[in-house]
Order: structure tokens, then sequence, then C-alpha cells
């Protein structure tokens, strides 16, 4: 009886522990990264990163400013393609939609989140690449854009449902159509998970280098219109990292960091934006 | 036609076994809302049974009963709220001011017909914008500050938060919270104000003061309010309806109803030998 109970109370501190471990290494890994990225980026960022042309092959400096700004254009598309697109078809799904129809459409919405990035790539390569017959900005933001519909379709549609039936109920016996009801209560109420969630999506792409390769392709200056190849951040990490320079390498681990950079600070205003205002407390 | 609830012609109606008994005054009040015939289901499940009842005019009327009697169910169809519930079907007749409800625009309807929900359900909006809420989706012209003050008045809410008009409506207390989504309702200048068991979220000394509310707002609406509770019933209304199990046992003035009720299933309700 006895050991049976020493037995017990160690796995309860075994287990304990297993589990606090485990927490630790998640938060570690972001911190480990992040302290690799400054280490070996950290020197190379300056101002000349941000505003100068790559340079040539065996000439030092140089920045990467096409890229950074590729990449902004590039999400800007995405972000005005694939968020209405997910988030109205979450409205419809969330307000709507009948059994069937929202189980059709969200499982078909999985599945796009599944589909690995490559052959999102492929897919705007032959429907936005091929026809023009040139790489584009255009086509670069299309293929982002498709990544973006199914996460914030789904996370949206999470949230609108989780506003209260009462909140709802509220508007309607005060005379609110349906339609009202949604944009001025069901929407505002629920506005900072979906916020929340449009950010993830775009944090989630903004790291995606494998839909680029073939649409945007790259270029190694200013891209000279939408309909043309841009260069962007994660591919420029892609060819530099490959690349037989040491000098190009650590361009690599800087563009590595700008990126993170640029993504934890949109993430951060944004959550201090969505800190206003009036939250509907958990019931 | 012995279940009617107009005016009734005569207060000599003999006590019908299988219908509600109504024991209208013989003074002429006229009837805000007229319901005739209603039966309800939802699904393949009747909730209510050809149930007759009028709401008259500037008075109170409660309808009591034990949980899952439809005295909710019947409150809801008042302001078609039933028609957001999938497969709730009413039949039969309302009659709002002489006109058949499920003839109207239902959004024209629900600003005739106010709501006040079991809890309190503000917007999480600021206090003033919750109250000309209603005023502002429906275009209102008339000065929304002012009818929001007036609203805010007439729900006795005014003294306590008329300086902090911007704040959280979720700071105030939830009795407070309710008298806003009472004067929520009252700031479109509903015909007919109707209460879902408004105190059974409250404590005591709110509670009092929302009875004390509702005795005032006769002046400027029509009230029927559900509610569990009896003593609340006694205290604020002047006709009440007895309903079991989808069906209107009784129907009287209050007083009436609960010093000498005229079926014996509502003197065993009232009595506390079940409910």
């Amino acid at each position: 009886m006895n050991a049976r109970l020493h037995w017990r109370k160690f796995l309860s501190a075994f287990m304990l522990t297993m589990t606090g471990v485990c927490a630790l290494i998640s938060v570690s890994v972001l911190f480990f990264i992040l302290g690799y990225l400054v280490y070996h980026g950290g020197a190379s960022i300056s101002w000349n990163f941000f505003t100068k042309l790559p340079a040539p092959v065996g000439e030092a400096g140089g920045g990467m400013a096409n890229a950074i700004v590729g990449s902004g254009k590039l999400l800007l598309l995405a972000t005005l393609f694939g968020v209405p697109i997910g988030f109205f078809g979450a409205i419809y799904l969330a307000e709507f939609s009948g059994g069937t129809t929202a189980f059709i459409v969200r499982y078909a919405a999985d599945l796009l989140n599944g589909v690995p990035s490559i052959v999102i790539g492929i897919f705007a390569y032959a429907l936005a690449v091929l026809p023009f017959k040139h790489f584009s900005t255009l086509a670069g933001g299309f293929a982002l854009g498709l990544m973006m519909i199914p996460i914030t379709l789904r996370s949206t549609e999470e949230f609108l449902r989780s506003v209260p039936k009462a909140l709802r109920e509220a508007a309607m016996a005060l005379g609110a159509s349906k339609w009202k009801t949604i944009t001025s209560v069901i929407v505002p109420a629920a506005y900072r998970g979906i916020l929340t969630a449009i950010l993830l999506a775009f944090a989630r792409v903004a790291g995606e280098t494998a839909p680029l390769l073939f649409t945007a392709f790259g270029n190694r200056f200013w891209s000279n219109g939408w309909n043309q190849p841009t260069a962007s951040l994660p591919a420029m990490i892609y060819t530099y990292a490959i690349a037989p320079y040491d000098d190009w390498h650590r361009q690599a681990w800087a563009a590595g960091l700008v990126l993170l950079g640029l993504i934890l600070i949109i993430n951060i205003v944004a959550r201090a934006i969505l800190s206003r205002g009036i939250a509907v407390p958990r019931a | 036609m012995h279940a009617t609830v107009r005016p009734a012609v005569s207060v000599k109606i003999p006590p019908v076994v299988t219908g509600a008994i109504n024991r209208e005054p013989a003074s002429a009040l006229s009837m805000r809302m007229t319901i005739s015939k209603v039966n309800f289901f939802y699904g393949a499940k009747q909730t209510l049974f050809d149930v007759n009842l009028g709401i008259a005019t500037n008075k109170v009327t409660s309808l009591i009963g034990p949980s899952g009697c439809g005295k909710s169910t019947l409150l809801r169809t008042l302001n078609r709220m039933h028609e957001t519930v999938r497969g709730a079907r009413l039949e039969g007749e309302i009659l709002l001011d002489g006109q058949n409800i499920l003839a109207q625009d239902v959004t024209a309807h629900r600003r005739r017909v106010g709501m006040v929900f079991q809890r309190p359900n503000p917007f999480p909006k600021s206090i003033f914008d919750n109250v000309a809420y209603g005023l502002k989706i429906n275009g209102s012209k008339t000065p929304i500050a002012e009818a929001v003050e007036k609203s805010l008045r007439h729900s006795a809410l005014w003294d306590e938060v008329k300086d902090h008009l911007h704040k959280s409506a979720y700071e105030l207390s939830g009795g407070q919270q309710q008298r806003l989504c009472i004067a929520r309702a009252l700031a479109v200048e509903p015909e007919v104000l109707l209460l879902d068991e408004p105190c059974s979220a409250l404590d005591p000394i709110s509670t009092a003061k929302i009875e004390e509310l509702l005795v005032q707002l006769k002046d400027i609406c029509t009230i029927a309010i559900v509610t569990h509770n009896m003593q609340q019933a006694a205290r604020v209304s002047d006709f009440t309806a007895f309903l079991l199990t989808g069906q209107l046992i009784e129907f009287s003035p209050t007083p009436q109803l609960f010093t000498t009720p005229g079926d014996p299933r509502t003197e065993a309700y009232i009595t506390g030998r079940f409910g």
C-alpha cells in the first residue's frame, strides 16, 4: 500500500515535470531561432540593407531593398485577394448555410489548407503565369492569396460562431435585419478574433517560398511593375543560402531576421490596436 | 367561443372543462394584441395547444406556469422571435392593433414589439451606443442624444449613468445592465414590451427596481412578462395567464387568479403543490 502511494506520487511529480519541460521547449524554440538569426545575421543589417539593391557577386555590401518592397507588394496582393474571400465565405458558413453545405465547404477548406504550398505554386503557375508567358508579382500574390483563403475562412468562422446567441437575439428583437445584425453586432463582437486569424494567415504566407519560385520568380533589380517578376525575402533567403559565398550566407541570415522582425512588429502593432475597444466578456 | 379574450360581453361565462377560463372585467378593455387559436410546433413536437389570449393596452400581463409549459414560447411568438429557430412553426392568428403580425414585415414588426431577455445581453458597445442602436439601425430622424436620455430616464438608469455614457456597458452591474436592455428596447418607442423572465439572473434589490419600473412603464407601453416567480406576477401584473403543458388553463385579472382561481390546477400551482 505504501509502495503504491509512493509510486503514484512519483508518477504525478514526473508527469508534472514533463509537461513543464515540454512547455519550456515550445517557448525556447522561438528564442533559439531568434538568437541564432541575430548571431549570424545581425552584423549584416545596416541602413544599406534596407535601401540598396543586391550587390553583384564578389562585391561587398549591397542590400535587399527590392526584396523587402517585393515581399510587401506580394503580401498586399495576397491579403486583398485572400482575406475578403475567406472572410465573406466564413460569414456565409457561420450565419446562412445549412448543415450539409457548411460541412462540404469546411471540409474542402481543410483540404485546401493541407495542400502542399509547392502544389499551390504549380497551380498558380498554370493559371496566372503560363497564359501571360511571364512571371509576375500578380501571380505571386495570387498564389499566396490562395493559401490565405482557408486559414482566414476557418478561423473567422469559429470566431463568428462563438458570438453569444443572446447578442444576435438582442439585435433581431430591435428590428435589425439579418445582414444588419451581422455587420453591426456579430462582426464587431468577433473582430478581435478575426483580426488575429488574419494576422496568423498573413504571417504564415509571409514566409512561404515554394509558391513564389515559379510565380513571382525573383529579381535582382527593382520590379518594373505588377506584371513583372519581383524579388521577395523568402526567395532571396533561398537563393542566398544555397549560394557558395560566405557574404551571401550572412545576407541570407539577415534577410531571415528582417522577415521575422517585420512579422513580429505587425503582430505587436495589431495586438495593441486590438486591446482597445470593448470586448465581450467570456461567459 | 368561450375562449376568446376580447373584452367579454358578459362575465357569466360558465367554466368549461376543456377550455381556458376567462374572467374579463366587464369594463371595455382595449386589446393591444390578440392571440387566437395559436398552435406551435418545434418540428413534430407541439408545444402550444389552441391558445387564446389578449394583451390589454397599457396593462401588464404576466404569463406564469412551470418550466416547459410554453410560456416563453408564447411570448416569443409575439414578436416573431420563434422564426429564428429552425423547424419552428406557428398556426393561428396573432393581431397587433387588429392587424395580423404574420403578414407584416418582420423587422418592422419587431420595432413595434420590443423584447428583453432572461439574461442581460448588452452589446459590446458603450452605454450610449447600446441605447442608440435601435435608433441608428432604423435611421431614426429624432435627435439620438435626446432619445437616449429619454429612454434611460424611463428605465430609471439615467442618474446612475449620465456621467459615463461612453463607458462599456459591461462595467454596469447585472441589474443595471438589465435596465439598460430595457432602455435599449424603449428607445425605438415600441407599442408592446415583452420581458422573458427579466429578473431570473438578478438579486432581490435589482429585481425590486425592475418591478417598480414595469409598473411605471405601463403609461407608455403595453407589457407582457413571463415569470417563474408567482409573487412577482402578483406584484406587477394586472392580468395573469396560467399555462400548463402548452395549454392556457386560466386567464384572469391578477387578484382574482391568485385569490379565487377558477381551475383546480391553477389553485394547485399557486399554492405550491407542483411546479
